[in-house]
């Protein structure tokens, strides 16, 4: 079974003057377990969107959104959440850690909203994915003292702690240079992968895009398939 | 059970990263918590230093001073007509709290010649009923009454007056007149008065050679009576009738000698200092809402990063409310410590009272430290309900784009 379907999508916004903006339509996407997915798009073609309404942090307007099978439109706000904490991992591309806590505390922070076993030893858990991604040794460093690829890398351990099913990241290397860009991308993928849980990557670059198993391309608020791109940057 | 401890968490968590934040907006509840717990504590310490002084002069509440005088001559009644009737009035009505105080002069044998001075002869019930606590001996008792030497107790003006030092081991003074006898000073009180203040057991007239009038009138012997606060004016009316029948042509009066008003007084004062407390608080309060208001502002952002990792509306209420209610109490807890150790180690009863003792000292006020902290914790729970219904309305999406 599919781990996330969308059927016919879609998701408008009203504006000021009453009108109404379709920022998603007809949107059709399964993904499956362990999959990596990438979404190709201009700024303002709805890709954010997209991740958001993956990532339950925004409803669609129409169609229908299953996780697991279920229904998302009749989760009600409590269990909405409690599902988007315990299925989805989320990277930002401004890394969005918290500040002024150490990168042990943002990886732990999840966890914070995690139940029994996995609230108690949230700390020694934090560790043990900082050591994955290769920062055991700057755990109790501030995102401040931490490079750009390094914080971004405390992201991916933090969307990685609670063991979700999807890690949804929205351009996780926008922020970063060329050659940190691929070393981060490169970790997330085999991470995810490591923990087969499916990946949904939201990007520009079309070398970022290129590392997925499956390419989709965003426009105009429709999404439809790409052609197989090449794995080569750019030049 | 792990959900409320991680609400704790995560409040302690912001409390301890935002340390100068907080700890900026708790100085105004600091403050305010101090100077109420504070100031509660030493008015309970005034009201008590008010009420023992009142009930030094007046007698505790309430109480009836009664006497009886021939109204043709102005003189006191026989004494042994006037102790007739003073027992049968005690026994109709079941006194048994009463003291009586007749003022005297007395001859005294001082190492600067002798002295003629006021003498108070009171029974031993009269140093109970006037909260009048020794300083150093004890006071007078009832087997004082049979001494070959009469039992005095005097103030430390007099004391002085006799050579000074401490009393140690009861001293003796030598009351002059046509029969000198040795007294004893049983007992030294602290009055504070520039005077020499001298307590005499009452015997009935056994020492009345040493105790002869030197020229002046005290007026006849008073009788107190304690007795319930809402049964004052039954008594009096009760004593105005039946006396003169059982001392016929003797004039009888009787009236409340306490302070009637003085419990509402207090209590004026405690209402009005608790009053001052709370406004002052009220304005601790504002400070530590604007500070959580810009600071809410401040961490939409975060918020809205929480909520990506499940955070329900409900978590992020009660940890943005518990925030503000933990820091306001810890700063409570501080207020109320430094207020204990301030009140508990200055000489108040040396300020407030010139030094002289309270019979009942009271203790820090527990129920003011309670106080104090409900109020911390209270004003941290309104201060941080605005901000708090800020930041669930907060729309996540917004916010991690913020």
């Amino acid at each position: 079974m599919s781990q996330l379907q969308l059927t016919g999508v879609g998701r408008d916004v009203r504006l000021p003057d009453g009108g109404l903006l379709s920022i998603l339509t007809g949107i059709d996407l399964t993904v499956g377990a362990g999959e990596h997915v990438s979404i190709v798009g201009r700024s303002g073609s709805g890709k954010s969107t997209l991740l958001n309404v993956l990532g339950l942090l925004d409803s669609p307007t129409s169609g229908e959104y299953l996780l697991d099978g279920e229904p998302t439109d009749r989760l009600r706000g409590r269990r909405r959440a409690r599902l988007r904490g315990e299925c989805f991992g989320f990277v930002f591309q401004q890394f969005n850690l918290l500040p002024r806590r150490t990168a042990a505390e943002n990886v732990a922070a999840p966890l914070l909203y995690a139940r029994g076993r996995d609230f108690l030893t949230r700390g020694r858990a934090a560790r043990e994915v900082l050591e994955r991604v290769g920062l055991g040794d700057r755990a109790g460093q501030v995102p401040e003292r931490l490079s750009g690829g390094e914080q971004q890398r405390v992201a991916i351990a933090r969307a990685l702690v609670r063991r979700p099913r999807v890690v949804l990241a929205d351009e996780p290397t926008g922020a970063l240079d060329v050659e940190t860009g691929r070393s981060v991308m490169a970790l997330l993928a085999e991470a995810t992968a490591a923990q087969g849980a499916a990946l949904i990557t939201i990007t520009h670059d079309l070398a970022v895009a290129a590392l997925a198993d499956r390419q989709l391309r965003l426009e105009a608020g429709r999404l439809t398939p790409m052609e197989q791109v090449s794995t080569e940057v750019p030049a | 059970m792990i959900g409320l401890l991680g609400v704790f968490a995560e409040a302690w968590s912001e409390v301890r990263v935002h340390k100068a934040r907080v700890v900026l907006s708790l100085v105004g509840v600091f403050l305010a918590v101090f100077a109420m717990t504070a100031v509660t504590a030493l008015g309970l310490i005034v009201a008590q230093v008010q009420q023992e002084q009142a009930e030094r002069s007046g007698g505790r509440a309430a109480t009836i001073a009664i006497s009886a005088y021939d109204p043709m001559t102005g003189m006191p009644a026989d004494p042994q007509r006037w102790d007739t009737a003073v027992g049968e009035l005690l026994g109709r009505y079941g006194v048994s709290e009463h003291a009586t105080i007749g003022y005297g002069e007395g001859l005294f044998r001082l190492p600067g010649g002798t002295q003629s001075l006021q003498v108070m002869d009171v029974s031993p019930s009269y140093g109970p009923l006037h909260r009048i606590e020794p300083i150093s001996g004890r006071w007078l008792r009832e087997g004082d009454r049979t001494a070959l030497s009469p039992s005095l107790v005097v103030n430390e003006y007099m004391l002085d007056m006799l050579g000074g030092g401490e009393l140690t081991a009861p001293r003796t003074v030598v009351q002059g007149g046509p029969q000198p006898v040795t007294a004893t000073i049983v007992g030294v009180v602290r009055d504070g008065y520039p005077q020499a203040t001298v307590y005499r057991v009452d015997r009935s007239g056994m020492d009345a050679g040493a105790t002869a009038p030197a020229g002046g009138f005290y007026g006849p012997p008073t009788l107190e009576l304690w007795v319930p606060d809402d049964q004052a004016d039954a008594v009096i009316s009760a004593v105005q009738a039946d006396l003169p029948l059982i001392l016929p042509g003797i004039q009888v009066s009787a009236y409340r000698q306490d302070s009637p008003g003085l419990a509402d007084s207090l209590d004026t004062l405690r209402l009005a200092v608790r009053g001052a407390g709370a406004v002052v608080l009220l304005l601790g309060g504002l400070g530590v809402f604007n500070v959580g208001m810009m600071a809410v502002r401040q961490r939409i952002r975060e918020i809205g990063i929480r909520r990506s990792f499940g955070a329900t509306s409900a978590r992020v209420f009660g940890a943005i409310m518990l925030e503000s209610v933990v820091a306001t109490v810890l700063a409570g807890l501080a207020a109320v410590a430094l207020a204990i150790l301030v009140v508990d180690n200055l000489p108040l009863v040396d300020w407030f009272n010139n030094g002289v003792p309270i019979a009942d000292e009271p203790g820090f006020p527990v129920q003011a430290a309670v106080e104090g902290l409900i109020a911390a914790a209270g004003v941290g729970a309104l201060a941080g309900l605005l901000p708090a219904l800020i930041a669930v309305r907060v729309k996540v999406i917004d916010a991690i784009r913020f």
